[in-house]
């Protein structure tokens, strides 16, 4: 019999329902599972308790024959970056290591509301800066898929405790994080799914802030239709984040529909760049013949500041991180380190040195430095000008398409330590994520196939603003097509 | 290069992160790397193009005028390296 962990999110809804299995039963298998994964690091914190409380409550429900919760006894993992009430939630810095939150962000209040549990924190780069959870202060996660060679591979980044949990079925979905690729990267590395919605869809509050104006949430699962039943529960106006959208959420997963009859699909010529190996290359044309055989028309389009849409981000984002972590002072919450003798600034100073590792406080720097007198203009400006010339190509192409389809990503997942030398190298590995981020459109990555090692390899549909639906539907075409069923060998 | 030495020491200082003098000159490296990759933004025409900002249109709502939230010190404090006396305790600013 396959066991519980392996069902998809939907499976177990439904087993739920027909009683054959309990909640109690789900939740004891996963937090198991959890615990007997401990080498993927993919949890900073586990929190068996709060699975099995859901579970109870779903059991009790059920025995009482009451109206279910849309996610009743559906146990999750939750991305460190949300703040969970009385649980560490520490965004993978040390200096938010011990940090007891008082509060519930909005999404992940959402998903108990609607009855799912939680089986722990997920372990992430470290204030989600990061493209292989290889920043982290609680260490690397370890992708489930190993090497050719059996040598460790990253999870992707930022979000890949997340991608890992899910890949390795200790939950069957998780929350996810996406600023310039964070779900939709690590999702295509470990052969998963996961969706950015429009940005405003999913609330901020309560997420510990990167770069507040391409900050978003979205769901990571193993299948199409489980993104769409997360995304559902996830999404929703909030009046306290001034960036949410009063708009109402569609019954997504009850809309799905793989017949793109009358959708056009465009294919970005500048997304064909120099050095990206040609398995990806044959892995998009044939995503590209997928969407075709589900009836879209597909047409090549242009979107032509696309190649500098990675330097624009790595003038905003930083900008914006700099500003949004000059909380982190070691007055309020976190860690202080008081120099002998020190006076504030030499507080703020030492803690702020001990408390960020490398990256972190290399993009604070950067984003320091581009705000600072005399270099606003020439930076910061001159990023956001760019940033309204590549919103409006893509409000150009949606006038000849519906949908765009692309690579999630420039390769499969890589070995531990490779890019670590070299920031540009490893930012790179966002070049296709990171326009549809700074144009704030729905994005999803689906696996495609696999490499020529053996490795996933996602696809990105990127839509319209608003247009999630689009994008789970092209997405679910994509996986109906694909037949993708490959999963990582238990080794851990 | 596009950052020197003395630069990175003065970013530090701007951004609250105290540097080790051994970290400067690498950090001055590394940052110019970052910088000078970035400057290819130079090569596009942005004349007379509205820098953006709020990338999906949404207006700031108003709301009413009345507090919502508070009496709870308790929580503020929870989380605080050191509290005394109900507030929050820092090293001592003024001499």
């Amino acid at each position: 019999m396959t066991a519980v962990t392996d069902l998809t999110l939907a499976e177990m809804r439904a087993g739920l329902r027909a009683k054959d299995f309990s909640a109690k039963e789900l939740a004891e298998t996963h937090n198991a599972a959890v615990e007997g994964a401990r080498a993927l690091n993919a949890f900073t914190v586990e929190t068996p308790e709060i699975a099995l409380a859901a579970a109870e409550a779903a059991d009790a429900a059920i025995a009482a024959g009451d109206e279910l919760k849309p996610l009743a006894g559906i146990p999750l993992g939750i991305k460190d970056l949300f703040c969970t009430e009385g649980v560490e939630s520490t965004a993978g810095s040390n200096i938010l290591k011990g940090f007891i939150p008082q509060y519930e962000s909005t999404v992940s209040a959402r998903l108990k509301a609607d009855g799912a549990g939680m089986l722990g924190k997920l372990n992430m780069d470290e204030f989600a800066m990061g493209s292989s959870n290889e920043t982290s202060a609680w260490g690397n996660v370890v992708n489930p898929w190993r090497g050719k060679g059996n040598e460790a591979l990253v999870p992707g980044g930022s979000s890949g405790g997340s991608s890992t949990a899910v890949a390795a079925n200790l939950c069957p979905g998780a929350t996810g994080t996406d600023t310039g690729g964070s779900i939709r990267q690590p999702a295509a590395f470990t052969g998963i799914c996961g969706i950015k919605p429009t940005y405003g869809r999913c609330s901020r509050w309560g997420v510990v802030a990167f770069a507040s104006s391409l900050d978003q949430a979205g769901p990571m699962a193993r299948t199409v239709t489980d993104c769409a039943v997360l995304l559902k529960s996830m999404c929703g106006f909030d009046p306290k984040d001034s960036t949410s959208l009063d708009e109402p959420v569609p019954d997504f997963e009850a809309a799905l529909s793989a017949d793109l009859k009358g959708k056009r699909v465009g294919i970005p010529k500048e997304y064909t760049i120099e050095g990206i190996p040609s398995e990806i290359d044959a892995l998009w044309q044939r995503g590209a013949d997928m969407l075709r055989d589900a009836g879209a028309e597909v047409v090549e389009v242009s979107l032509p500041h696309t190649k500098y849409a990675l330097p624009t981000y790595y003038i905003i984002a930083p900008a914006e991180a700099s500003s949004n972590l000059a909380r982190y002072d070691g007055v309020r919450y976190g860690r202080r380190e008081t120099p002998e003798g020190g006076n504030l600034i030499d507080m703020y100073e030492a803690t702020r040195s001990a408390g960020f590792g490398d990256e972190v406080k290399r993009r604070v720097m950067i984003g320091t430095y581009v705000l600072s007198a005399g270099y606003y203009d020439a930076y910061y400006l001159k990023a956001q000008k760019v940033r309204r010339l590549i919103q409006q190509d893509f409000e150009a192409v949606w006038e000849r398409c519906d949908l765009l389809l692309t690579p999630t990503a420039p390769s499969a997942a890589f070995a531990a330590g490779d890019k670590l030398d070299d920031p540009i190298a490893m930012y790179l590995n966002d070049v296709f994520c990171v326009p549809a981020s700074l144009a704030g459109l729905p994005a999803m990555s689906v696996p495609g196939g696999l490499s020529d090692d053996g490795l996933p390899l996602g696809l990105q549909l990127v839509g319209k603003p608003m247009d999630e639906q689009g994008v789970l539907n092209a997405g679910l075409a994509l996986e109906q097509a694909a037949g993708f069923t490959a999963r990582a060998e238990k080794w851990w | 290069m596009s950052v020197d030495a003395d630069t990175v020491r003065k970013i530090s200082h701007l951004a609250r992160i105290e540097v080790p003098e051994e970290r400067v000159e690498p950090m001055a490296k590394e940052l110019s790397n970052i910088l000078d990759w970035v400057e290819q933004l130079g090569e596009v025409d942005t004349d007379g193009v509205e820098p953006l900002a709020a990338v999906i249109p949404n207006a700031l709502r108003w709301r009413e005028d009345k507090i919502t939230d508070g009496n709870v010190q308790d929580k503020v404090l929870a989380n605080a390296p050191k509290a005394m006396h109900g507030f929050f305790a820092v090293p001592k600013v003024i001499e």
